[in-house]
């Protein structure tokens, strides 16, 4: 366990060699170093809440056993007309745009090197990682033939024309870049104290110097990941909407573009901001901690225009393909786009542009909520409720079982990222948490 | 553990990747794998009697359950609008006759073999191919099974073993690549037609003859040929009485789906001079806001409170 005795550290060792430290210093002093929860976190690892998390997660892992031993077939909807699925809109799509926190922060914390924001890029490459890791788990569970799911890195099958084999092989260096990003963190809560038990005991040095090498070689080159993995995020988050151009005659028009590549970028940059600001207060409320407003506030200030650029890229192709029309029509699809738009754009960047309301827990989470649910519309709407399949005879609705692993999966997500937080020095140490 | 050996190899596999979408590009700016001399099959739909033969000829070539010939006699069958499944490549669907003419339109549906196939641009391991000789062509062992080629085909063919747990396969027409290909033999469905409504041979000639059966009788056919330009061309080239959307075929462009989606992953990739822009880019920002803020300097724009 970290001790409080650690003393306020600065705020660059967010990322551990990120860059040269620079010395200590009143602007970051505010922000107490991070540390593990286990000791002096306001609440215990196990609520009530966790336990049911526990349990949904439990159920889904059951799905997972049942479509492993008896095909798609037994827990899906998927068929010969709808052979995407939510797997596929929401754990993939949806999980890839709302874990962009990671890249987004990295940029601006230590791209741009502001300072003040560093405190947030771990709880980002956390989210980054764990996120990262459930849609390459999420895939899987899709795949009907996971287990060749490494043919996607042999030479003599890459295929670029595909969308998809862009996706697949970013997302794979990309998580690898997450790993190695993540692993100062390990080596910060375990290097120099590996305590491993019994007949393992005589592993404590080999362990140690493994520990010190790899702290010492990521610090040295952590820049180039940072900077990787920023330009690997961009290259899929726009090709993950190059993916659905290639059906010109089953994506609806409201969503069918030629830019759609730029649009899906465009939101991933202002929904992975609006996921920092909407985790961090949520765990915040769970953890019974302060909420970090004099973080968080001027960080929410660039969603707004993040916001903006992203609807101006999508009005200004409909204005230009003249895909007004099919608003006029009252449908499933010009309500879903409504929604995705009004809720998801217009009334966050009516509350994030206001000063006042920025500063204030409820309306900054509502906000960032709103966001986080939009471009998570979006990405449903684009693999889902868009897609036409030119001869179904009844719509694609899914399975209940594939509702629950979806859930599952994310309740997994959600009970690895407390255990991490509670083990890895992830979120700063609080002021007065210490007394508590 | 990482060292500069492992980041080098990363490296090495970025270049290697875009040199391979160098080489794509160049397939996607006009140069053409396929052979002059491709094949194909004429369906003139107007002949069809809806006998349903090709139907078991096909299930007994590609070894599907079927019953005897006799039970493909039932005519009602062609009323239930079926579409192709992994258990039959190719069905035959009644559409009713058109008031200028007697006979409804049997139309036999099943892979058209795209000259610019989507699925084979989208298939992330290249497990499907189209071949020079005209077939659209699946390796079930590099499939991973991700089904993005049933998302990107605009005719909705490929069908998949959903209730295959272990090894399920992508499944459609062959053009019966092995009879035809390697046996001289013809596919099938056209073996078994019994009024040569089906005709195997060159593309090229297919669409000769298709033009001049229309010149010939301008009241019994349309005059287009669904295939000829279709999203780009088909091996399968359908000659009807009526519009091909009036028969099933959805709207479609003439230019395959895959030239936009191509044009814009190779726009982005060409040489991987985007991305690495955006890392020379990225790089020195990264610099300069280092050396720009001294330690001890506040980052604040704005002076907005951050005390609170």
């Amino acid at each position: 366990m970290a001790s409080p005795d650690n003393g306020p550290g600065n705020a660059a060792m967010a990322m551990p060699g990120a860059r040269p430290a620079p010395k200590p210093k009143h602007a970051a002093a505010h922000h107490e170093r991070p540390a593990p929860l286990f000791g002096r976190a306001a609440v215990p690892f196990f609520t009530p809440g966790v336990i049911v998390i526990a349990a949904v997660a439990a159920a889904g892992l059951v799905v997972l056993g049942v479509r492993l031993f008896f095909g798609l077939g037994a827990v899906t909807n998927l068929d010969n007309q709808y052979p995407w699925g939510i797997w596929i809109g929401i754990d993939v799509a949806t999980g890839v745009a709302l874990a962009a926190g990671g890249f987004t922060t990295a940029f601006i914390a230590h791209v741009l090197n502001h300072e003040r924001y560093h405190v947030l890029v771990r709880p980002a490459l956390l989210t980054a990682m764990l996120g990262y890791t459930f849609v390459a788990l999420g895939v899987c569970v899709d795949l009907g033939r996971y287990y060749n799911i490494w043919h996607v890195l042999m030479p003599q099958m890459w295929q670029g024309n595909s969308a998809l084999f862009e996706v697949g092989m970013c997302v794979c260096i990309y998580l690898t870049v997450l790993y190695l990003e993540f692993m100062p963190i390990v080596c910060e809560r375990f290097r120099g104290h590996v305590n491993l038990p019994g007949l393992l005991r005589g592993l404590n040095k080999p362990v140690e110097t493994l520990l010190r090498l790899l702290d010492n070689t990521l610090g040295a080159t952590m820049n180039f990941f940072i900077i990787m993995g920023v330009v690997l995020s961009c290259a899929h988050q726009s090709s993950l909407g190059t993916l659905m151009v290639i059906a010109p005659s089953k994506l609806h028009p409201l969503w069918h573009t030629a830019i759609l590549p730029l649009q899906f970028l465009l939101s991933a940059f202002a929904v992975g901001l609006s996921m920092v600001v909407f985790e961090s207060l949520l765990a915040s409320r769970s953890l019974k901690r302060k909420p970090e407003m004099s973080v968080l506030s001027p960080f929410a200030r660039m969603i707004p225009f993040l916001l903006t650029i992203y609807f101006g890229a999508k009005v200004i192709d409909m204005a230009n393909r003249g895909t007004w029309q099919y608003l006029q029509t009252f449908s499933l699809r010009s309500v879903s786009w409504s929604v995705e738009v009004i809720v998801g754009i217009f009334i966050p960047v009516a509350i994030l542009l206001s000063h006042k309301l920025r500063r204030k827990p409820a309306w900054l989470f509502s906000a960032a909520a709103m966001v986080v649910f939009g471009v998570a519309l979006n990405r449903f709407n684009v693999f889902i409720i868009g897609y036409t399949a030119p001869y179904a005879t009844k719509p694609y609705i899914p399975a209940w079982t594939e509702v629950l692993l979806t859930v599952g999966f994310i309740a997994l997500l959600v009970l690895i990222y407390r255990l991490f937080i509670f083990m890895f020095p992830i979120l700063p140490e609080e002021e007065g948490a210490k007394h508590a | 553990m990482v060292t500069r050996r492992e980041f080098l190899k990363y490296t090495g596999a970025a270049a290697g990747t875009a040199a391979l979408v160098a080489t794509g590009a160049e397939a996607s700016t006009g140069k053409t794998h396929l052979d002059p001399e491709r094949i194909g099959v004429l369906a003139d739909l107007t002949l069809c009697i809806g006998c349903r033969r090709c139907e078991w000829g096909c299930a007994n070539q590609n070894e599907l359950p079927h019953g005897t010939l006799q039970s493909y006699d039932d005519q009602n069958m062609l009323k239930e609008m079926r579409r192709p499944d992994e258990a039959q490549f190719t069905v035959i669907n009644r559409y009713p006759a058109p008031a200028w003419r007697e006979q409804p339109l049997d139309v036999k549906v099943q892979c058209y073999h795209c000259e610019k196939p989507a699925c084979v641009s989208a298939c992330i391991v290249g497990a499907l191919e189209k071949h020079p000789k005209g077939p659209v062509l699946y390796d079930a062992w590099k499939c991973i099974g991700c089904r993005y080629c049933m998302v990107a085909c605009p005719f909705q063919i490929p069908a998949y073993e959903y209730d295959n747990a272990l090894t399920p396969k992508v499944m459609k027409c062959t053009l019966c690549s092995e009879r035809t290909l390697k046996e001289g033999k013809l596919p099938a469905c056209v073996e078994i037609c019994p009024r040569e409504a089906l005709v195997y041979g060159k593309r090229e000639q297919l669409l000769e003859l298709a033009h001049e059966r229309i010149a010939q009788h301008p009241d019994r056919y349309h005059p287009e040929v669904m295939g000829e330009h279709t999203v780009g061309g088909t091996s399968w080239l359908l000659l009807g009485d009526r519009p091909a959307t009036e028969y099933g075929i959805p709207e479609l462009s003439d230019q395959s789906p895959a030239v936009l989606t191509e044009t814009i992953q190779h726009g982005i990739f060409r040489g991987f001079s985007g991305p690495l822009m955006i890392f020379g880019l990225l790089s020195v920002l990264m610099k300069s806001s280092t050396d720009k803020r001294k330690p001890g300097e506040s980052d604040d724009e704005d002076g907005e409170d951050h005390h609170g």
